[in-house]
């Protein structure tokens, strides 16, 4: 029997997402779910029950009639305490749950022996856990969306234009921390036109800035930033103290100011203070998208946009839900992959493997017991030393299969070897063989060398064209052939007819090889001719 | 008429431009030029024998109209073969000089104008031994390997179970023969030997190219171009002409070098290739190795959502094999690249040594669908490119592209260099199915997290994919 899928309306304050789309609806039914939506759940993100319908799934009419129902309960919020009071005992949640901001909550979902999976609590470091990374999808949309805000209450283009009417200098965007988010507002802002640099106490991160059209700005400090898991650590003092310098310059010299900055588990960063705020040109636009956590910046107000000393300070908390209908389905398509993970038999059951890392570090509560924190990974020290490892071997490898000469010098007795054998060769050819031979011989063992240094200078994109060619080449035998053809015309004549000369049996096979030859001459050149043809830059 | 020093200067002359014919070879711009100096030497070296002392004016309607018999047909296969046809095309004219080589040495060894005594004879004798020999492996060799390229035989190995033995006894037996032969007073009596021995040969040519499988087929190639070379050398003793012996080291040293550098990119030996069979010697460690394979499953895409991955790249490298030269994919693959490379995506090709069956057999594919030849790069240009880039798309090749070569010491394929597909940041494996490649290895690159599955028919697919990109 098939396990029901709850989907509620969601119910906090301005939130328009919803955590399953129609699409997603048809992908679950055929893992073997059923799907029942509570009315209107998509609405805000231009979702229809009819559409829901349409997908297969069940309009239930009321939230307590989706959680009756549900043995699965599938949501983007955090459930409310009157929300977990209606959750089914035993059933399983998905969702975005915060366990270590909401400890009361934790223990309401324990209560009701709920199997509780955090979204938000996956090991970002699996690459395998990519696909079910909410956090990435939804930072991805906010990043976005911050430039789109900044762009609104910015009173400028972003692009510089020269036009009849004067020149529109190029809006300049500074965006502070190159996660998800950030390298989203880069590749937005940068779009737009704008001049963008940005800065990340990650160094690693420059080339991707920079691969997305934007600056990037080094704080005067060294010291390495990665904090494990994707996210950047508490810096030292010293280095904080260079990147307030830097900060500073920044507010003074651009338009628009993005600030992305989050420590996990901690306060954001206050990176732009109130002074930096006043230096900052009138009608500039700040963009804080820490707000939820207390802002990058001294003066954000969470959740609200405020004019301060002149410069709008954007707080929207909710800038992922600002794009409903896209974050909805990016976020029921984790949902998908992560029930896809759990449901490999395709059967409509769920199954938590607690032994598999990714599903081991999501599931927060275990049939109400409380799973959370997760053993830390095994593998997550890895990542910063294997690059290193590689470098070092990649050399080694590269000798042995490097394109060129011979390859490695032969060891000095394989060498003396050689040269006693060839040497040897050489004495026995040079004692017996008669003068003529050794005439051919000489002009034989010259023209191999010759071939060898001429052909390791065929590039192997002409490989092909090159043995078409010595193929050609080789059908040199029809000269052997054509001295054949005839009898010879020297004094001997007379003799060789006495001494039985089978003068029409070596024509037949000297025409024969001729006609043989004939092919390979003219075909093989011909089809080098045609294949270098086309060879073109 | 020419005198035989004006003929033996054209002769000279017509090796000089077969020299500077290969040399030219070195660069795609040349090389048009080299193979205009490849016509010209081959046109003074057949004049200066015709006008030279020792063909008379008998013999010219004969040599015309063989010349003309032969030139059609050649022309005209020239015209009509298909750019993947190309391996088995020079298959056969390998069979075709090896063929010639063995009536020239009959003719020669028949023809008792020569007089010669002692050593002298001797040595002659020899040489037409070695050529006749030389070239029935050739003939038999190659007719066996376009067989097998062109499908009209099976590319499996045919492994016989004593078959080391059988080619030492052919060998010895060849041996036992030529003395025989050497100690026949007349042509006559010594014919007999001689037949045995071809026999013999054309026997051993055949059995060794059914051994070799399809994959190794570059090295085939290869060898049997330059034993087609020996040949004409070996001729060119025989009859003691210093062309034909020059242009003979020419074509066999050409063909041992590409023979070396296909083993090289395989890190096999050319004896157990010549030997026949892969991982016949460890067939222990390759079940051992099969045990500890790679598990865990493989991510199929659709073609759909492999034009999105394309259109979001923007570093994209392309990955040809011999699936790709089976599908006649090549120019649909062009299109998706000039599609690509109009939107800003730099799309390049790598090209492993053995894709193919041919050295060198998916640059000619690839050029033939006009793909510039200055964004298709070797193994050793490419490979530390991919950690930078974004797609690596994967057509028809498996072997060349497996992470056990390089991490796997136990695997039957570890050594050999192959292209680093994996670090990209996606790749996508187009493929029939799941099967596993020539080598019979299971390719741990398929159950990579970062690597996505295409199956079905690369041409069908790559149309779908370029179909999507359009939209």
């Amino acid at each position: 029997m098939s396990l029901t899928i709850g989907v509620p309306r969601e119910t906090f304050a301005g939130e328009k997402r919803v955590a399953t789309v129609p699409e997603v609806v048809e992908k679950l039914l055929k893992l073997g779910f059923k799907v029942c939506v509570e009315t209107g759940a998509g609405d805000a993100a231009n979702f229809s029950d009819e559409a829901y319908r349409a997908a297969g799934a069940t309009v239930a009419g009321s939230a307590a009639e989706v959680y009756a129902a549900a043995d699965a309960v599938f949501k983007v919020r955090p459930p409310t305490a009157a929300e977990v009071a209606q959750l089914r005992e035993g059933a399983t949640f998905i969702g975005f749950v915060w366990p270590a901001q909401n400890p009361e909550l934790m223990q309401q979902l324990a209560a009701r022996k709920a199997t509780v999976l955090a979204i938000d609590s996956l090991p970002r470091q699996l690459s395998r856990a990519q696909k079910m990374d909410a956090l990435t999808s939804m930072a991805g949309v906010s990043g976005y969306r911050a430039i789109i805000e900044a762009a609104h209450a910015f009173g400028r283009p972003f692009n510089g234009q020269v036009t009849a009417a004067g020149k529109i200098p190029p809006a300049k965007v500074f965006i502070a921390g190159a996660g998800v988010a950030g390298l989203a507002a880069i590749g937005a802002a940068a779009n737009l036109g704008a001049i963008v640099r940005a800065n990340d106490t990650r160094a690693e991160v420059a080339d991707q800035v920079v691969s997305l059209g934007g600056e990037f700005v080094k704080v005067d400090y060294e010291e390495e930033g990665s904090g494990g898991g994707g996210y950047a650590k508490v810096m030292s003092e010293g280095f904080q103290q260079a990147q307030r310098a830097m900060y500073a310059q920044q507010a003074r010299e651009v338009d628009i100011i993005v600030t992305t900055a989050l420590i996990p588990g901690k306060p954001a960063p206050r990176l732009i203070t109130a002074e930096m705020v006043q230096t900052m040109k009138p009608g500039s636009v700040i963009v804080d998208m820490a707000a939820e956590q207390g802002g990058n910046c001294e003066l954000t107000v969470p959740g609200e946009a405020v004019v301060r000393h002149g410069v709008t300070i954007v707080g929207y908390t909710d800038l992922a839900s600002r794009l409903a209908r896209q974050s909805s389905t990016l976020y029921s398509n984790n949902l998908l992959r992560l029930t896809e993970e759990l449901c490999k038999a395709k059967d409509g059951k769920l199954v938590v493997d607690m032994d598999d890392d990714a599903i081991r570090g999501l599931t927060v509560i275990k049939d109400g017991a409380v799973t959370w924190p997760p053993p830390p990974l095994k593998q997550a020290a890895a990542p910063a030393a294997k690059p290193a490892a590689a470098a070092a071997t990649a050399p080694a490898k590269k000798s042995s299969h490097g394109h060129g000469g011979g390859g490695e010098p032969a060891s000095a007795t394989g060498l003396a070897i050689t040269f006693g054998i060839g040497a040897l060769l050489f004495w026995l050819v040079g004692a017996y063989a008669p003068a003529e031979f050794l005439g051919h011989f000489t002009v034989f063992v010259l023209a191999c060398f010759i071939g060898y240094m001429v052909v390791w200078n065929v590039t192997p994109s002409l490989h092909t064209p090159l043995m078409s060619v010595t193929n050609a080449i080789s059908s040199i035998i029809a000269v052997g052939a054509l001295v054949q053809v005839a009898p010879p015309l020297n004094g001997t004549a007379g003799d060789a007819a006495a001494s039985g000369r089978p003068d029409a049996l070596i024509l037949g096979l000297a025409v024969t090889a001729l006609v043989l030859t004939a092919i390979n001459m003219f075909g093989g050149f011909a089809v080098t001719r045609r294949m270098l043809a086309m060879f073109r830059k | 008429m020419l005198t035989a020093n004006l003929a033996t200067v054209a002769y000279l002359g017509a090796a000089i431009l077969f020299v500077l014919s290969l040399g030219g070879l070195s660069h795609p711009e040349t090389a048009r030029r080299g193979n205009l100096y490849g016509i010209v030497g081959m046109t003074l070296a057949v004049l200066a024998t015709v006008l030279g002392p020792r063909v008379t004016a008998a013999g010219l309607p004969w040599i015309i109209g063989s010349l003309a018999v032969g030139g059609a047909i050649g022309l005209y296969a020239a015209r009509k073969v298909q750019m993947t046809q190309m391996p088995e095309l020079v298959a056969l004219m390998h069979s075709l000089v090896g063929l010639a080589a063995c009536l020239v040495g009959f003719a020669s060894y028949v023809d008792t104008s020569i007089v010669l005594e002692g050593a002298a004879k001797t040595i002659h004798h020899v040489e037409i031994y070695l050529g006749i020999l030389i070239g029935a492996v050739t003939f038999s060799g190659s007719v066996v390997a376009f067989g097998k390229l062109s499908g009209k035989i099976g590319g499996k190995p045919l492994l016989l179970p004593a078959r080391h033995w059988i080619n030492l006894a052919m060998l010895v037996a060849v041996i036992f023969i030529a003395v025989r032969y050497l100690a026949a007073p007349t042509a006559a009596e010594g014919m007999t030997p001689l037949l045995i021995m071809t026999a013999i040969a054309l026997l051993f040519g055949i059995h060794m190219v059914m051994a070799i499988g399809g994959a190794d087929m570059p090295v085939v190639v290869s060898m049997l171009n330059s034993y087609s070379g020996w040949a004409a050398a070996a001729t060119g003793f025989m009859l003691g002409n210093d062309l034909l012996i020059v242009t003979g080291a020419l074509v066999g040293s050409s063909g041992a070098i590409l023979s070396y550098i296909m083993c090289r990119a395989m890190n096999r030996q050319f004896l157990s290739v010549i030997a026949g069979g892969f991982g016949t010697g460890g067939g222990a460690p390759a079940a051992a190795g099969a045990a500890a394979g790679p598990q865990g499953e493989v991510q199929a895409v659709s073609a759909v959502e492999t034009a999105e991955m394309l259109r979001g790249a923007k570093q994209v490298i392309i990955v040809p094999g011999y699936g790709m030269a089976v599908a006649q994919a090549q120019h649909t693959v062009f299109e998706i690249t000039k599609l690509l490379r109009e939107k800003g995506v730099n799309v390049r090709f790598g090209i492993h040594p053995v894709a193919g069956r041919m050295p060198g057999h998916m640059n000619v594919l690839l050029a033939e669908a006009k793909v510039p030849y200055d964004i298709v790069l070797e193994m050793d240009e490419i490979n530390d490119d991919f950690p930078d880039t974004d797609v690596a798309m994967v057509i028809g090749a498996n072997d060349i592209v497996n992470p056990a070569a390089e991490d796997d010491p136990t695997s039957p394929i570890a050594g050999m260099p192959v292209l680093q597909v994996w670090k990209a940041k996606t790749s996508i494996v187009m493929k029939r199915s799941m099967a596993s490649g020539y080598a019979g290895v299971d390719n741990p690159l398929f159950f990579k997290d970062n690597n996505r599955m295409l199956f079905g028919d690369a041409k069908k697919m790559l149309d779908e994919v370029l179909a999507a990109l359009k939209n």
